[in-house]
């Protein structure tokens, strides 16, 4: 590790002044210099939702009113979900770094042990950001707007999008104004048929999220949704495929042979690296 | 395939069993200590709005700053980034920094102004 300015470096890792000015090789500094400049890009995304925040006058959606349900239970998780994947990403990152400082006694089993772990971790984030995806495109139950602009909530118990009316459960809410997710403490729920009388005079039906359009905000909102956590997911999934190749490579023994295991510590450095934007990603985008 | 026109080579990539001992507890307490700040960022997040109404302009500033502390861990510590000589460190991290903060103060300066302007003349 520590790159001591006074310690003598075989000749084959000087450069041409006879030095190694950064007392790093020349696999690591170049993945530095792609992850800044992967940096800057999720930066620019980030900075780029931070603008359309900021300027825009609609009511913004608050991220646990969003993001507050859990797979196979009902009721009110307030981000719950969003926080297991975080902490799933971090256990991985924990995980890689442990396989890295295996690599380095040359312990090629604890490795192994470490890298399989960090892949399976990677796994499960990526499946539990398909799983999101999927509640966050069906939606809660969407609202209708009416010619006079009112907006109200659609429930039925079967959580049902397509007919929403065939249930003897449909009933309208009263949306407030503002921040509008969760019905306002003991807003009145209207009955069956003045719900539906309501529901034929509608001028639109939006539930779910898609590009045009979604049922918790600004159009703006899903999109930086889907392209923000959508290109990070593909930078997981990336790290997950390399994961996995590296791993065969350690089970064949190609970097035993070598004599380091330096590569861990680059595909090692790429994975922490997503942990890191999951990390500001989480902040930015599902905190604040 | 096999290239021979690639110098091969690693520097530090070797420690010894000792230092691995420190270097795992070092890890795990970081481990600790990142999960101990996601777990509060989730209660103030979901809980602190119920409990204080008026202070989420502070909350916000508390999570900016623990996603720094976050962040400063898992580029020193698990990228091994602190354990770099100082001017790689520098070359990394300044560059960046100075771009980023530029960018962030304009792109937030002219979105308080564009949104003035909507709210003014729309």
């Amino acid at each position: 590790m520590a790159g001591d300015a006074s310690k003598v470096l075989s000749n084959d890792v000087l450069w041409g002044g006879g030095r190694s000015p950064f007392s790093i090789s020349y696999g690591k500094m170049m993945m530095w210099f792609f992850l800044v400049s992967d940096a800057l890009t999720f930066s620019g995304l980030l900075v780029a939702y931070g603008f359309t925040r900021h300027s825009t006058t609609e009511a913004w959606p608050i991220g646990e009113e969003v993001f507050r349900a859990l797979p196979f239970l009902n009721g009110n998780f307030p981000l719950i979900y969003v926080a297991l994947m975080t902490a799933i990403l971090i256990f991985s990152s924990v995980t890689m770094v442990l396989a890295v400082e295996a690599g380095h006694r040359m312990d090629k089993k604890g490795v192994i042990k470490w890298l399989f772990l960090t892949v399976i971790g990677g796994a499960f984030f990526v499946g539990s950001q398909a799983w999101e995806w999927s509640h966050f495109i069906h939606g809660g139950g969407g609202y209708i707007t009416t010619t006079t602009g009112a907006k109200y909530w659609v429930h039925n118990d079967a959580h049902d999008t397509h007919d929403p009316t065939a249930h003897d459960s449909f009933h309208l809410v009263p949306a407030a104004a503002g921040h509008y997710l969760i019905a306002e403490e003991g807003a009145h729920h209207l009955d069956k048929a003045a719900s539906m009388k309501i529901w034929d005079d509608r001028v639109a039906y939006i539930d779910g999220a898609n590009m045009d359009r979604n049922e918790y905000g600004p159009t703006q909102y899903a999109n930086f949704f889907f392209f923000i956590t959508g290109f990070h997911g593909f930078h997981v999934f990336s790290g997950v495929i390399i994961n996995l190749i590296v791993l065969i490579m350690v089970i064949k023994g190609v970097f035993h042979r070598r004599g380091h295991y330096e590569m861990v510590e680059k595909a090692g450095l790429y994975w922490h690296f997503v942990d890191l934007v999951w990390v500001f990603v989480f902040t930015f985008f599902y905190l604040l | 395939m096999e290239r021979d026109d690639i110098i091969e080579y690693s520097l530090d990539s070797h420690h010894s069993e000792e230092v691995g001992r420190k270097m795992r507890r070092t890890i795990w307490m970081v481990t600790a200590l990142l999960a101990v700040i996601t777990t509060v960022e989730v209660a103030l997040g979901a809980y602190w709005k119920e409990w204080m109404p008026h202070s989420w302009n502070m909350v916000k500033w508390t999570f900016v700053v623990l996603t720094l502390v976050k962040a400063t861990y898992i580029v020193m510590t698990f990228m091994h980034l602190g354990d770099e000589r100082r001017n790689i460190r520098a070359i990394i991290l300044l560059p960046y920094g100075l771009f980023i903060l530029y960018l962030l103060f304009v792109a937030i300066w002219e979105a308080n102004y564009l949104r003035w302007l909507w709210e003014m003349f729309l």
